[in-house]
Parts: structure tokens; sequence; C-alpha cells
């Protein structure tokens, strides 16, 4: 692939599109001859280099001083709209404000500097504050066992497909194919059931917003691997009948899976695993404070029932030596195969340092109380929202909504649609709700405000999106041409799909696609 | 401690707006005998003592900075990560935003994880990467998909070299027993095949052959003939791949590898326990919709300016759901936005003197340990930062003597071969000084001794 080096000779040209240029790639602010980093001189004897054959000729990396990369991450960062800049209510992604505590723990060089490998004896404090993470998820949301491996939310939801099926398989139960699934679900469940070569039964929800359980009981027999049931579910509501979904499921030998996607509505209100859940995932990032890093990484553990822990992913943190009574000594901790275990999820032990510790510190500094404090006000605030908006616009569920409500974005005799109300948040300097999801609401705006919003941020935010209502009776071209305000405006995506530049010099097929 | 921002007074107003009376109204939805359970979690801590609780705990490990020398690899490495690279991760507009889904205010994430896209099709020699994924071992289980994929799941076989991580390996079969594809070629008799000779595993039934670059023992084989004969058997060839090493050594691009994956951590970010670090994923253009994971693309927006966006989402879980061939929904935006830092501040020249480095440090410590009595190399084969070192006694022996003289020794092969009873997996660094490696040859001697 010569064609690399010599293409990214032409980087520094700009690509033949007539596109004004705000911000030019790393690539274009390259100069032959700068450097960013010098490293110190070897301070060992020469050793001759690799033959010649095996060297690659070409390094077509870019070229800066330090100062040009600042200025150029800098310049990016500022495109940007955060949770640390401004309202955020962006429905099932529980985009709360994250301590800064956690930005200072995570790097202290005990975490930093340790490596997966290093024998356990020299790791205690890394496996203390795992093992006690698992027992803390345990008891937050109801589970005999808990993984930490899992890397996000729709990993852990493969992790517990995995092991909803070994579970079957260990019991010669092998004819169930079958995962029931909401009509209002994530779009990860199915995906993660279709990377098991299972199959989908979808069940749709009620009049209000239920699961249908006539549908449901029609579906349950011997092939159903199990239900995923996100609860709340995606349009904020508490399933009325989640004991009924649950003994429906059991009673045709499925297995109850949980999407803890929603689990800030449930922090010390109800534990998915009372409820009889047999296996759910946690969102670390949503529910425990890992930021969302513009996406990624996530953390996904997943709690399971005493059925399935055996069936864990290997390795978890276990007790190997008690504590001695005198309490002079700590236990000892090390790295334990569950006797079943369907394997390895990812390479070592998960997301721990920019993952697991935030979670770990977030949940030592609330306490029983404070994560209940979480869960009441997240669901304060979405009903405060929705109580505010009703008026305005459609709640086609509307009753006592759990941490968030879905709207829908039209208007009776208007060509605006949630997308226009969405791009004109951003003119009122907001971040739009998620929209078009879930699918099962027309013109679907979904707020998910968290509890980590004021009154008057709340109040701002109603007043804007009742005012957007009136323009689009007014002046709907406000809305159709939205933003106007901020740097970049909508984007032609059919031109990105089409051309596909997916780096910063062009494909050699470039005249070709054009 | 609470991060709440509503007064008592506030509350108050606001539940009545709702309609209710208290908070706990809010929760009549939930079975009653379930609601409100008394958590048994300790009492709240404040910020302050936090911070002191969260010291004791990271000062109860000993780190590779201040209390241990590092000879460990296997997959996970301690580079230098310059200080500007944390420095832009703590802007709270890159690390506090999410998904870029609206691009209009996202421009800042998406120019950036565009450019580490560039950056690592650079690295690796191919036309495309994605926005990554999860981990390498992670990234080598979606090239089984791919793969599979590719042949609609006509060809059930992955070839897997040994010499491919063994965690990775074991990812690959956790990921794919759903799918009933057979794994293969990853015994321990395969161990000292030459990768021509690796080739006779692959058949018509293989979709994919996944091997490493370096290897698992740090070997260094140009795959060019291996990946010849495999696509005369009509099978994809995925390389994974180290990416410092690619600064000093021929890309897989090159060698004509059809997907070229890999763990990014060697690339600024720290090793923080084993993660989160970010696995990347480049392939050939015409693999392009059948590659999971998000992709941004260039375009304008409708003021003519220079664009970017999340492009060809329709391969993606929202859109697919069950038909999609991943149910991948996140990448590891601030860690690949990490790398695209790192390889930027070091650049052209950098990479290639820390890659230098690695490899003159490496080769002094061979030369130095081969030579003391009772050890061996294992291997002759042209080799990176890595080797592997035959000791006189079980690895695991020697390595709680060099523990007890400060040194955290190399990977125990014996763990995952066991044929490799007596041999360490020796990693060296740019952070390894020749003091350092003098002292692990000290030490290593007085095991012999002993």
């Amino acid at each position: 692939m010569n064609n690399v080096a010599s293409t990214v000779e032409q980087t520094n040209t700009v690509p033949p599109l007539s596109a004004k240029i705000v911000e030019p790639t790393i690539f274009d602010l390259s100069s032959p001859g700068r450097t960013g980093v010098t490293l110190p001189a070897s301070d060992v004897p020469e050793t001759a280099s690799p033959p010649k054959h095996l060297l690659r000729s070409e390094l077509p990396l870019p070229e800066l001083a330090e100062v040009d990369v600042v200025r150029h991450y800098m310049r990016l960062s500022k495109f940007n709209y955060s949770v640390d800049g401004g309202y955020y209510p962006l429905g099932s992604c529980t985009m709360k404000y994250n301590p800064k505590i956690n930005e200072d723990v995570c790097r202290l060089p005990g975490f930093v500097f340790t490596h997966p490998l290093q024998p356990t004896e020299t790791v205690q404090g890394n496996l203390a504050l795992m093992y006690q993470l698992q027992e803390w998820l345990k008891e937050i949301a109801g589970f005999a066992g808990v993984t930490l491996q899992p890397a996000a939310g729709a990993h852990g939801e493969f992790t517990g497909v995995l092991m909803m099926r070994a579970y079957h398989q260990s019991r010669g139960d092998t004819k169930r194919t079958k995962m029931l699934i909401p009509d209002a679900a994530h779009g990860t469940n199915p995906a993660s059931v279709g990377m098991m070569g299972m199959s989908v039964v979808t069940i749709p929800s009620d009049e209000r917003g239920n699961v249908d359980l006539k549908k449901l009981e029609a579906a349950c027999d011997d092939t159903v691997v199990g239900m995923m049931l996100t609860n709340p579910n995606t349009l904020g509501m508490f399933d009325e009948n989640i004991e009924k979904v649950i003994a429906l499921v059991h009673g045709c030998g499925g297995l109850m899976y949980g999407d803890g996607a929603n689990l800030n509505a449930l922090l010390g209100i109800v534990r998915p695993g009372d409820l009889g859940f047999d296996v759910m995932h946690f969102n670390l990032h949503k529910t425990f404070s890992v930021p969302h890093g513009g996406g990624g990484p996530g953390v996904g553990p997943v709690g399971v029932s005493a059925s399935l822990v055996d069936f864990l992913p290997e390795p978890l943190v276990g007790i190997v030596e008690d504590a001695q009574a005198d309490g002079d000594m700590a236990p000892l901790y090390d790295f334990i195969k569950p006797p079943k275990t369907i394997g390895r999820m990812k390479a070592f032990h998960g997301h721990f340092g920019g993952g697991l510790v935030r979670s770990f510190t977030y949940i030592a500094m609330h306490g029983p109380d404070g994560l209940k404090d979480i869960a009441q006000y997240a669901v304060l605030n979405a009903n405060y929202l929705q109580a505010r908006l009703r008026d305005t616009y459609t709640i086609p569920y509307d009753r006592i909504c759990m941490h968030e409500f879905v709207a829908e974005g039209r208007f009776e005799g208007s060509d605006v649609r949630a997308l226009d109300i969405a791009k004109r948040l951003m003119d009122y300097n907001f971040h739009p709700p998620t929209n078009y999801f879930p699918l099962i609401v027309p013109e679907a705006l979904m707020i998910e405000p968290t509890e980590t919003e004021n009154k008057d941020t709340l109040d701002a935010f109603a007043d804007a999106l009742i005012k957007i209502a009136e323009e689009a009776k007014t002046n709907p071209d406000l809305l159709h041409n939205a933003p106007s305000t901020t740097q970049f405006g909508r984007m032609d995506e059919v031109k990105a799909a089409r051309e596909l530049v997916l780096c910063c010099w062009l494909p050699d097929n470039y005249e070709m696609i054009r | 401690m609470t991060y709440i921002p509503i007064s008592p007074k506030e509350r108050d107003a606001m539940l009545a707006t709702v309609g209710v009376k208290s908070l706990d109204d809010l929760f009549e939805a939930v079975p009653a005998k379930h609601r409100f359970p008394k958590l048994n979690l300790p009492p709240a801590l404040t910020e302050m003592e936090a911070q002191a609780e969260l010291a004791d705990v990271a000062n109860a490990n000993e780190n590779v900075r201040g209390d241990l020398v590092s000879f460990l690899g296997a997959g996970m490495y301690h580079h230098y990560i310059p200080s500007v690279i944390d420095h832009m991760l703590r802007r709270g507009e890159f690390y506090t935003a999410y998904t870029p889904y609206q691009p209009e205010i996202s421009q800042g994430t998406l120019q950036a994880i565009f450019e580490y896209q560039s950056l690592m099709s650079a690295l690796t020699g191919m036309d495309v990467s994605n926005a990554s994924h999860y981990d390498g071992a992670t990234a080598t289980a979606e090239a089984v998909s791919l793969a599979y994929a590719q042949f609609r799941g006509k060809r059930k076989k992955v070839v897997m070299s040994p010499s491919l991580h063994p965690q990775y390996r074991a990812v690959v079969n956790t990921y794919e027993q759903g799918l009933g594809v057979e794994t293969a070629g990853d015994t321990e008799s395969n161990l000292n095949l030459s990768p021509e000779a690796f080739v006779s595993q692959v058949d018509e039934d293989t979709c994919l052959v996944i091997v490493q670059y370096p290897d698992f023992f740090g070997r260094v084989y140009d795959y060019t003939k291996l990946i010849e004969a495999a696509h005369a058997k009509g099978a994809l060839v995925c390389v994974v791949a180290n990416p410092t090493a690619l600064a000093m050594f021929k890309t897989p691009g090159e060698m004509g590898a059809d997907i070229v994956v890999g763990d990014g951590q060697p690339l600024g970010i720290p090793m923080w326990f084993g993660g989160p670090s970010v696995g990347f994923f480049t392939t050939r253009k015409s693999y392009v919709h059948k590659m999971a994971g998000r992709l941004i693309g260039e375009t304008v927006d409708n003021k003519g300016q220079r664009a970017y966006v999340l492009t060809l989402t329709a391969r993606e879980q929202h859109i697919k759901r069950e038909r999609a061939t991943s149910n991948i929904c996140t990448n590891q935006g601030l860690l690949a936005l990490a790398s695209a830092i790192y390889l930027s501040v070091l650049g052209k020249t950098g990479l290639a003197q820390v890659a230098n480095l690695c490899y003159q440090k490496a080769h002094y410590a061979a030369n130095t340990l081969g030579k003391l009595d009772g050890y061996k190399l294992k291997f002759n084969d042209t080799f990176f930062h890595e080797f592997v070192l035959e000791c006189p006694a079980p690895a695991e022996e020697v390595n709680a003597h060099l523990l007890e003289h400060g040194i955290l020794g190399g990977y125990d092969l014996s763990r995952d071969y066991p044929s490799l009873k007596n041999h360490l997996l020796i990693a060296v660094t740019e952070m390894n000084s020749k003091e350092e490696i003098d002292m692990l040859a000290e030490v290593l001697a007085e095991v012999h001794h002993e």
C-alpha cells in the first residue's frame, strides 16, 4: 500500500471540494520537520536494524509542534456541546453531571500505573475495589453475582444473552431459540440476540405503555429463551404489570433479562432482582457517573440471580483468604473462575481505571439515601417537565412517568417535524432530546432531564419548547432552517454516504466515485 | 454528598406542579411490597473523605512508576505518555459530550475521530478505519463477524495462530459460540510452524485466518506469503498488530491483509489495570459495508463548510436491529481521541523514535539475558520489544524472586502454554533504562546460582 505514502503528500492541498474549511485537519496542519515530543537518547549499545525487507518504507504521520496540537484540539473542543457546558436532555442516555472528584481519583498513580497481569498480591487495592463494587452492585439491584468485565451496555447484553443460552443448554433444554423483545426496546437488544443466531419475537405495548399481556401470553412457549425488557421502558413508563410479565416468562421456562439503561430511576426505589429479573446489565456510564467521553468508553457490568452465577464470565474477583478476626490483616483477594463460565468477554478485567474507579467513588459518596435521592429527583424533574409541556405537546402515554417521557414533535396542520424542533433547540443553546426513538411514537422526542438540573434550567427548557411550538405555527421556516446560530448548520448526509470520504486523504478511486 | 441542585422550596413547588404531595408518591406503579428497599451500603462519604479513601486504595497497590521496575507486557505496555494528552482529554467539551448524533454541535468529536480514522489507516496501511471497538480482543472477534458475514455464514471455520494472544483467542471463542463457528489451528503443537507452513490449516471452509504481528512472543514475520496462500483458498486474513511496532515494520496493508486490528493502548493510554483502552479496526474499502462500529465521513453543511457526520448508519443496530452484524453501539471515543493526540504530537519522527528505543533496549536486554548462565533465548527470529527467555527454574519462581527485588518480571508463559514451563515473555520499552536492564540481569543470575 505505498499509495498511502504518496497520497498523504497530497493532504497539504485541500481536497477538490469547494468546501470552506473551518478547522484544517491534523494532516493539513503538518509541516515537515516539526516535532511535538523529544525522547531521550538511547542509553544502550546500538543493535543492528531489522532486515530491510521487514521494514516499512514510509511513516505517513503528521508533523507538528506541541502548541500546534494544543491549539487544534482546543479549537475542535469548542465545536462540541457538552454536559459541562449546558443542558443535555438526551432520552435514554442519562446525561447527568459527573462529579469532578472522579477525574482526580481515577488518575491516582496506584491505579494508572498498574499492569493487568501483575501478581495479584501486588494489586490488592485494585482487587478490593472491584470486589467491593461487585458487592455494592449486587446489593443495589438485588442480584447474587456481578461481573464487571463487559465494556459497555451492548457488551453486557451480549454477555447476558450468552449466559441465558448456556443456562438452558446446561439443562439439556436445547430447543429454546426465541427471544421476546417489546416493540419499545433499544436496537441493541435484538442485535445482541442476532449475534447469537437466535430469533426475535416482537411483543407490542398496550395503550398505557405496558407490555401487552395477552400478546405476551400467546408468545410464551417452550421455545422461549427469555424476554429482554427495559423497565422503566423507553417511554419512561414503569410497567404496571411487571410481576405478571415476569410470571408469564418464568412460567414457560424462560429467563427474564433486564436492560439496565434506565436504572437511574430505580436506585433505592426497587431492586430488579426482587421483582424476579434473572439477568441485568448496568450502564455505569449512565447511572454511576462515568462521563460519556464523546461516545465511550462505556462500562456494562452484569448482575445475575443465583441460578446463573456459575455461568458468569471469567474472571471475577473473590476473597480467597478471609480477613483475620483481630482486624490486623485485610482479606486476600484474587481472580476466580466460575465453574460453568461462558468464557472471557474482553482482554483483561474490564474498564477499570476510567470506569470502575469512578463508579466506586460515586456510590461511596452517595450511600443508600443519596442513591434514593438520585432516583427521586430524576423522576421529579421528568414529571415536572412533562407537566409543563403537556398542554403544548402531545404526550401519547400520559401518566406519571419515571426518569424520562416521550412527546410527539408534530403539530396539527403543520409540516414541522421532530427533527426541526430538535435543531431549533440548538438555537436556544440546548442539546436536543433523543428523537425518532422509541419507534412506536410518531415523531418522538424522548426527554430525560436527569437529577442534576435545577428548576431554572428546566423552566428555561420548557419555555423554549413552548416558544418553538409557537414558532412552528407563525414562522415554520425558522425551524426548517435551524440551527442558524451555531457555527455549523445542517449536514449533507447523503453526500457523506455516497462519497465515503473516511480519511483525510482521498480514496484512490475518488474520481470514479464522483 | 449530593449533586442535586434543587432546594426543598423548589422541590415543593415542582411537586405541586406535578400534582403529587411527596416524592414517594411518584412511585405508585412500583409493586408496594418491593418499593423502597433498605440498601445495605456504607453511609455516604464527603469529597474530602472519598479523596482519602481512594488514595488508600490506590496506595495498596504496587505501581510501576514508583514501586516496581516492570518488564511485563503481553498485550499491555508501559509507555511514556506526554502531558499534553491528558490536558486535552480533560476538556469538559470532549469528555462530557455524548456520541455525536447531532453533528451541528458535535464537530469537535466528529473531526477528531475522523482524524483518528485517518491516522489508524496511515499506521496500518489500510483504506479505512472505523471509530473504534472496546479493545484489541473484541476488535478481533468483530473481524470474525465480518468474515462470517462476508461468506453469508457458509464458511464456518476460523483459523487462529497459537501465537495469537491467548486472551484474544478466548474472546473469539466466547463471541462465536452462538453462531456455530469452529476455531482451529491454535494448538500448542503448531507453535513451531513457520507462517508458510501454518497455511496448511486453511481450507475451503475457512472464512478467516488470524495472525498476530509481532506475534504474542514478540516475533516479527512477513505474512505476505501466508496471506497469498489463504487468499488462494478464498479466506480472508486478519492481522492483529501492535501499533508501536507499525512505526518500524512493514505494514500489514502492504502484506495484503484484509483486516488489521489491535489494541491502541500503547498510543498514549495508561495501563489502568487493563482498561479502558481502544480497539482499532481497519480494513479494505470493499468490506466497509460489512464492518461493524461507527464510521465518520466527510461532507459539507448547508453553509458550504467542510464538516463530518456519522455515516453508513444503516449498518448499525439501531436501524438493522437483529439483522445487524454486531450489536456495538458505543465506540471508545475518548480513548480514540487520546490515540489521535498521541500520534499527532509524536508524529512521524516521535513515533519512529519510540519504536526504535523499544527495539534497541529490548535487543540489549535479550543479548544480556541470553548470555546468563542457565538462561537462553527461546527463538532466533526477528523480534520487536518482547522476547521469550528460557529460565533455569519455573517462571513463577523466577518472578517471585524478581519481585523481592522490586522487579515485575515477564509474563509466565506456562499459564497458557504448558510446554513453556520455564519461559518468561519479557517486554522492554523506552521506559526501561540500561541500569534497570542490568539490574534485571543481576537478579536473574542470582536465581540460577541459588
